[in-house]
């Protein structure tokens, strides 16, 4: 009995263990602090839409056998390209958001290809080239931020020298996905626009992990001699998983900017890939192994610590950044969990 | 026939001499392009030789011990250790606590080096467990687990001190008595090893070649005695000469070496008796003496038993153990000498920086080490001292210079930044692509 207890227990994972505990003490502390429970749950369900797709990104390329994705600055960087133009171009609303989507897709299918490419040279070594191939990607941006073209004045600085470091999607994206069928009972806010759109793409690629080529990619991801024997191009569906999560990625900013209200440049998407990987290891992911679920789970999860931990830290301490330092403890902390698990490939 | 096998020594040769320099071009092609880049980049710049000298001089002294401290674990196998960041940061707490004593001077500093020592190795013995938990993403792990300690480092720092931790001091604590401020001045440690012994740039530069003169002429007249009596004992007719003794045993190097002195001496000399800038450009020469111990420590260690042991573990982890080297242990003691030599080196960093940026100037030292010693040529599998020191000189030539030539070029300082911080990751990234493209070509 004790031993099913335990595997159960094994089978759940240590790091989900100390972080649903953690949740509990912490909604616990919300609750006698008297916060309003109905604003942090709104804010959690706001925050799970806002950063959902980017998370879901991570699954095809674990499924696909290269693994956790480091590399999504690279799609980030599509997507903000995308919105930019859409603003260049004076769209609102809907319209906005689905040119911003359609002229990121292309440009991420081109990024993703090339990154996909690269990385089936580097097999085994993905993560850490990933990573720098994310960052270097955000540096090239920055210099491409300050030189490209853009002539609209809500992107540039009044004075010359390139576009702004944070861009404001009031009248523009701001909020179109989070406003749509918004429902709002007894102080309870559902951005329903957002979830939903999370949840079609959540369903899409289900769909599409379930397709002859997604079944193909699974088989590549699991057992890549098994793939070769059985006349599979390996390489063919690294590269397709890496597009596909590069092209994620891009949608994913466009996503959390209409909801954040903002765009943010320069900088701010080096280190956007290490949330998205953290939230899908909380959900139950391992480097070798992703599922849709993983992703709900761990988006809800990891944003519902973001939230609640914030107005406890600042009813408790007056100081201190308390809620950015539990994640950046809880993120990287999770990550080298799973970093430790990979048995080493002989 | 005689012709032909002629014709076909020659094409031989002639491909081996292109074969031969080929592959040194593409060996060293990363450092190569660095090269020209600096060159560019200081042409462009238009910046004195004096003040980049000296620019440049403080930032060697400055960097060295942190780049220095990469070596043995790129021996023992593990790669770059991107977790020297956790020395840095029991470096930077030993400082602060020395700081928050009051104690001035290179007692303070010493004091400082005492206690970031146990901290360290405390450290590196984590960090090298964790790492052999990893085995062949050590690299990803280190990166991951210097993030990780940075939260740590922030809560320790940032929340628990005037909380958990009393500590009562007005100017290092922020006034609300919870968390240090975010910079803090060093006054009391500034310079206490660099301005000890100073000399200007010419006068090193003499007496430095004084002392190789010597050297030089030492090793001459110890061999000539040792002829001698190699001579006097094996009675032939033909007499060992001097000359050809030397040319056998060291060939023209110690020529050339004598002609450099010389011509240093003589530069210095000319130097110093004109009103040249590079008269003011002063040298910190304890600093660089522990530098240069550090390099020959790494030079060293490899003839010891311990030193035998991280290469081999790092050849063949597999055959290392089947010989009966306790692989972990090894690995463990190569992370632990890292992370030791790095709290130094960030120790050696901050009493020539003066201020402590308590919150930032850790971060970046893993990153900007890593990238300076690949520069320099080094790969994930083989890094040595002067890999290392050429690294170090490439890498700041273009930190110094590069946002002077960006605005020049294009008329904002801000396009030379972002280019460095592309080159610093870009490089990172480039060195890690190469390495596993080259392991899956062997495959």
């Amino acid at each position: 009995m004790d031993k099913r207890i335990i595997q159960i227990l094994n089978d759940f994972g240590l790091p989900r263990i100390i972080i649903i505990s953690f949740l509990i003490i912490l909604l616990i502390m919300a609750f006698t602090l008297g916060i309003p429970l109905s604003d942090l749950l709104s804010a959690i369900l706001v925050r799970t839409g806002m950063n959902g797709i980017l998370v879901l990104a991570m699954v095809p390329t674990i499924t696909s056998g290269v693994g956790l994705n480091f590399g999504l600055p690279l799609g980030i960087i599509c997507g903000l390209l995308g919105a930019l133009i859409s603003i260049e171009l004076n769209l609102m609303g809907f319209p906005a958001l689905f040119i911003a989507i359609m002229t990121a897709i292309p440009i991420a299918v081109i990024i993703g290809y090339g990154y996909g490419f690269l990385l089936n040279k580097v097999k085994g070594s993905e993560m850490a080239v990933g990573t720098y191939m994310g960052f270097s990607a955000v540096s090239i941006g920055c210099i491409g931020w300050l030189i490209l073209p853009f002539k609209s004045p809500e992107l540039i600085w009044p004075i010359g020298g390139g576009l702004r470091v944070t861009i404001s999607l009031t009248n523009r994206l701001d909020k179109v996905l989070n406003n749509f069928l918004s429902i709002e009972i007894g102080g309870l806010n559902i951005p329903t626009g957002s979830l939903l759109f999370l949840l079609i793409f959540g369903g899409i690629l289900w769909l599409f992990l379930r397709s002859k080529t997604g079944i193909a990619m699974r088989t590549v991801g699991e057992n890549p001699r098994f793939a070769v024997a059985s006349g599979l191009s390996v390489d063919k569906y690294r590269i397709i998983g890496t597009m596909l999560s590069t092209i994620l990625g891009a949608i994913g900013i466009i996503v959390y900017a209409q909801s954040f209200g903002f765009l943010q440049l320069y900088t701010a998407p080096m280190f956007m890939g290490f949330a998205a990987v953290a939230a899908i290891l909380i959900g139950g992911a391992t480097v070798k192994k992703a599922s849709i679920i993983n992703v709900f789970i761990g988006t809800f999860l990891f944003q519902s610590i973001l939230v609640v931990a914030l107005p406890v830290a600042n009813k408790i301490m007056v100081t201190g950044d308390v809620a950015e330092i539990s994640r950046i403890i809880i993120s990287n902390g999770v990550i080298l969990y799973a970093l430790t698990q990979i048995k080493e490939r002989v | 026939m005689n012709v032909n096998m002629k014709l076909d020594n020659l094409d031989k040769k002639k491909l081996d001499f292109v074969r031969v320099f080929k592959n040194l071009l593409l060996n060293n092609m990363v450092t190569i392009t660095f090269v020209i880049l600096c060159l560019i980049g200081l042409k462009i710049s238009g910046l004195s030789i004096a003040f980049y000298l000296n620019d440049m001089i403080s930032r060697i002294a400055r960097n060295c011990f942190l780049i220095l401290a990469l070596i043995i674990p790129v021996t023992a196998g593990m790669g770059m250790n991107f977790a020297i960041v956790l020395g840095a940061m029991a470096g930077q707490a030993a400082i602060i606590a020395v700081t928050h004593w009051g104690i001035t001077g290179l007692p303070g500093f010493l004091l400082s080096v005492i206690l970031s020592s146990p901290l360290a190795i405390f450290l590196g013995f984590l960090t090298g467990k964790l790492l052999n938990k990893a085995k062949g993403q050590e690299m990803i792990t280190s990166l991951i687990l210097a993030f990780f300690a940075n939260g740590v480092y922030q809560l320790i720092f940032l929340i628990l001190i005037g909380t958990v931790i009393p500590m009562n001091n007005k100017v290092l604590v922020l006034s609300a008595g919870v968390g240090l401020k975010n910079t803090i001045d060093l006054y009391r440690i500034k310079y206490a090893v660099d301005n000890i012994l100073k000399w200007s740039f010419p006068l090193t530069a003499i007496i430095l070649a004084t002392l190789a003169l010597i050297i030089i002429m030492t090793y001459i007249v110890y061999n000539y005695s040792r002829v001698k009596s190699y001579n006097s004992k094996r009675n032939e007719k033909q007499d060992l000469t001097l000359y050809k003794f030397i040319k056998e045993n060291t060939g023209q190097k110690l020529i050339l070496y004598s002609i450099i002195a010389v011509v240093a001496i003589a530069w210095g000399i000319i130097i110093l008796n004109s009103n040249s800038l590079i008269n003011f450009v002063k040298i910190p020469i304890l600093t660089l003496l522990c530098i240069a111990a550090m390099c020959l420590f790494n030079l060293f260690i490899v003839k010891t038993k311990i030193g035998q042991d991280f290469r081999a573990v790092g050849q063949d982890a597999h055959i290392a153990e089947v010989a009966g080297i306790n692989v972990n242990k090894t690995r463990v003691t190569a992370i632990i000498i890292s992370t030791l030599f790095a709290a130094w080196g960030q120790l050696f960093f901050l009493q020539n920086l003066g201020t402590l940026n308590t919150y930032g100037s850790h971060e970046q030292a893993g990153m900007f080490a890593i990238a300076a010693i690949l520069i320099g040529g080094a790969s994930i599998e083989k890094a040595t001292v002067s890999q290392a020191l050429l690294g170090a000189v490439l890498f700041h030539t273009l930190f110094i210079v590069s946002p002077l030539a960006g605005r020049n070029l294009f008329g904002d300082a801000q396009i030379g930044e972002f280019f460095r911080a592309f080159v610093v990751y870009g490089v990172i990234g480039l060195a890690l692509g190469a390495h596993a493209w080259q392991k899956t070509r062997k495959k």
